[in-house]
């Protein structure tokens, strides 16, 4: 029997694992060699040239302010988004007033998850053009028409958004927590159904507020939860290529005056503009690296004791 | 609860690692052709060849299929497909076929690097290969053969005699042509005709006259000037242009070829300490600073602004949202000062819409041939028509008079004569220098950097890049 199972296994594996092989594991290992070369991408010779990728690239002041942008991200789109989302899914599912019926959300919560949802179901691409049209920086952007007609910002000198040093990381933050709060709100929305009422009603009845209840009883079940979301949202943080690209000024986005540059776009501009295969290979390890080293981060700081219930 | 992340692989077993071994070796006879495959694709072109004759110079295989690119963008592909018909005509049993995108480097990096890439590429638009990494990866084919051959019109006159003049220098690295701009592209200053006619306004001839002229069209409510400020790179018009034509061509050139402090001169000043006034004096658009080409184009054609810098592909790519009865005219940059190094009418005009023949092509003959087609008149002319455009075959578009911006445009160069600018470390040669410059100007011109904070960020960049070994230089004298 033993001897059957193997190959009975192994003949089901063998067709994903070498697709993994092909498409994942082959293209991290040849990253990893050619960040060792001065391959140019465009031919088939290279030169190996040891670590000088990576001391360049630590003593990049562009690559440099790349990471610091991304550690700006890192640390505010996660935290920003988790707590929006928690509040929301609170509100939606256990937030309405506590009465005979039992918990129960907000009136309209049904019609608040479909539009809070919605940025969800939009592709980046399109994001990218609203967000565009919502940041345009003279009369015809939504807000500079909106912040115009209530007499906040002078025709004559419009706010700047992605083009202003100032603004650009925090519109980034904002369409980024714009686009991802939705699905978080229903991932906690549905952690909180799974949670049983009568802990809630228990609770009612000894007479916690809603902030109790929240502190005490959500967050704590909600954990799990919420640290898996935390790992998922550093990683979008730390990519963020599509966004910068379409909504920031100068050639390939990261403007102004590199003041929103991000890894991944500099990766980009290394490779696709200035033909720097090899030194834009070790600025993909540099970044695999900083996402394994988040993860782990993030899953030991998040870890705690499992509840069953 | 779902989802218990616990890292996977931590408690590998001596069994899974023999089945993962195991699993390996059987990979192991594939992915070494594939390896093979990459590392020794293509080893080189023009392996199949035909007999030369008189109207086959570089003996294309008649029967060789022909693999063509092109960039899908501001002339699109029609024009393209006229010239492979043409091609088709010469070799009817070739199976000759065009291929459009916009995405030229994503899709063809990979080919370049697989060693099998098209015959003929249009590397053009905002995801091009640039052309100067090519050539510093020997991956171009020397265009000599071409430039020597006989016309397609006429045997007796060679294809370079049938160009128009300085149009090769754009594709020429090192004294060797690699690139064949097709397109004849001017820049400068477009106005509404129409606009100025009923206002009684001329276009300005100095930098006194666009002075007098900007408080009179700011009163009418019309800002003075509108500009792409999301992409610096419009900016090169007044910028550069300034520079070249008050300090003349040598500041340009020895700011291409890198000489120390050659940003730290008065020109670069003067031209700077202008467009400054322009921006300080309220002359701008409010808002452009941030606008993309798009946006900023469409608020010149709907009214909200005199002046735009752009260059001649403006018509083509607006063409939708054109409003009837504007009339596009396009002027060159006016004086800068009264002693300016080159006269007015200095036009900055060059050939653009690279084609290249890659060195590793299958039919390298037949993309040198294509190339020889599309510089037939009868091209030439599908061109002009089709694009509202100027190519690089002399007296192309002088057939063509349905298009103000392609009259004026036509006026303009011939006006210009020998009186030509170009610039090239900061459109092609450095891209590291062109993000600097890029990012320098877009301070200036949103108010941020002066004159001078704009002269030492770019001085460093230049700098940066003359000291970097790892960088290839390049060297113009003319």
């Amino acid at each position: 029997m033993k001897f059957r199972r193997l190959p009975f296994i192994a003949g089901f594996l063998v067709v994903p694992v070498v697709l993994y092989v092909i498409f994942v594991v082959s293209p991290f290992v040849q990253t990893i060699f050619y960040s060792f070369t001065d391959w140019g991408g465009l031919t088939d010779t290279q030169n190996f040239i040891g670590i000088d990728n990576y001391v360049r690239i630590f003593s990049d002041d562009i690559f440099v302010g790349a990471i610091l942008h991304n550690a700006f991200l890192l640390v505010l789109m996660p935290v920003v988004t988790i707590l929006l989302a928690l509040f929301l899914a609170f509100m939606l599912n256990v937030g309405g007033r506590g009465d005979s019926a039992g918990i129960r959300g907000v009136r309209g919560s049904g019609v608040y998850k479909v539009v809070l949802f919605f940025p969800q179901v939009l592709s980046v691409a399109i994001i990218v053009v609203l967000f565009q049209s919502v940041f345009r920086t003279d009369g015809r952007g939504l807000l500079n028409a909106l912040l115009m007609a209530v007499g906040l910002v002078s025709p004559n000198d419009p706010v700047q958004w992605f083009n202003s040093p100032t603004l650009v990381l925090w519109c980034l933050l904002a369409v980024m927590v714009w686009s991802g709060v939705g699905f978080y709100m229903v991932l906690f929305s549905a952690a909180m159904q799974s949670i049983p009422r009568e802990i809630y009603e228990a609770a009612l009845l000894d007479g916690a507020t809603r902030g109790a209840t929240f502190f005490r009883i959500t967050l704590p079940l909600l954990w799990e939860n919420i640290s898996v979301a935390w790992v998922y949202l550093g990683f979008i943080a730390l990519d963020g290529f599509a966004l910068v690209t379409g909504l920031t000024p100068d050639t390939g986005g990261g403007g102004p005056d590199h003041a929103s540059e991000l890894i991944s776009n500099v990766l980009y501009r290394t490779a696709f503009t200035q033909g720097k295969f090899g030194l834009a290979c070790a600025m993909g390890v540099a970044l695999a690296v900083f996402s394994l080293l988040l993860a782990i981060v993030q899953l030991r700081v998040t870890r705690r004791d499992r509840i069953e219930f | 609860m779902p989802f218990s992340p616990k890292p996977s692989g931590a408690e590998i077993s001596r069994r899974q690692l023999l089945s993962r071994a195991a699993a390996l070796a059987v990979l192991a006879g594939p992915t070494a052709g594939l390896l093979s495959a990459c590392a020794g694709g293509g080893s080189g072109g023009s392996s199949a060849s035909g007999t030369k004759s008189a109207t086959n110079p570089f003996g294309v295989a008649t029967d060789a299929p022909l693999d063509v690119v092109i960039f899908d963008g501001g002339f699109g592909d029609a024009y393209a497909k006229y010239d492979v018909n043409l091609y088709k005509k010469a070799f009817p049993s070739a199976n000759a076929a065009v291929k459009s995108t916009q995405k030229i480097s994503d899709q063809l990096q990979p080919r370049f690097a697989n060693g099998t890439p098209p015959d003929v590429i249009d590397d053009s638009g905002d995801n091009q290969i640039k052309p100067g990494t090519l050539v510093t990866s020997n991956a171009l084919t020397d265009l000599q053969p071409l430039l020597d051959a006989p016309s397609y019109d006429d045997p007796n006159v060679k294809v370079r005699d049938t160009l128009l003049p300085g149009v090769l220098d754009v594709g020429t690295y090192n004294g060797k042509v690699y690139l064949l701009n097709y397109s004849y592209t001017a820049y400068g200053l477009w106005y509404n005709k129409k606009l100025f006619d009923s206002k009684g306004w001329t276009p300005p001839k100095t930098w006194n006259d666009f002075k007098t002229l900007a408080p009179q069209i700011k009163a009418a409510g019309i800002a003075p000037w509108v500009h792409a400020g999301k992409y610096p790179y419009y900016m090169g018009v007044p910028i550069m242009d300034w520079i070249g034509k008050a300090g003349g061509n040598q500041v340009l050139i020895d700011i291409d070829n890198l000489k120390p402090n050659a940003w730290r001169v008065d020109a670069v000043k003067a031209s700077l300490n202008a467009v400054v006034d322009m921006v300080h004096n309220g002359w701008v658009l409010p808002g452009a600073e941030g606008m993309s080409h798009i946006e900023s184009q469409q608020a010149f054609l709907d009214g909200k602004a005199a002046f735009i810098p752009v260059g001649t592909w403006f018509e083509n790519e607006m063409r939708k949202t054109i409003p009837a009865g504007t009339e596009l005219t396009l002027v060159a940059m006016p004086d800068l000062t009264d002693k300016d190094a080159q006269p007015y009418g200095t036009l900055r005009a060059e050939a653009g819409e690279p084609f290249i023949v890659p060195v590793k092509a299958k039919n390298q003959a037949g993309g040198l041939e294509f190339l020889r087609v599309m510089l037939s008149k009868d091209a030439a002319k599908n061109f002009a028509q089709a694009t509202s455009s100027l190519s690089i075959v002399k007296g192309s578009a002088d057939s063509v008079t349905t298009s103000t911006a392609l009259t004026s445009a036509n006026k303009a160069v011939q006006a210009a004569g020998e009186n030509l600018l170009h610039y090239r470390s900061v459109t092609d040669w450095y891209p590291t220098l062109i993000n600097e410059w890029e990012a320098a100007t877009g301070e200036l011109m949103a108010g941020r950097f002066t004159a001078d904070q704009w002269i030492d960020k770019v001085q460093a960049a230049a700098d940066k890049v003359a000291g970097d070994s790892s960088i290839q230089k390049y060297h113009r004298d003319k």
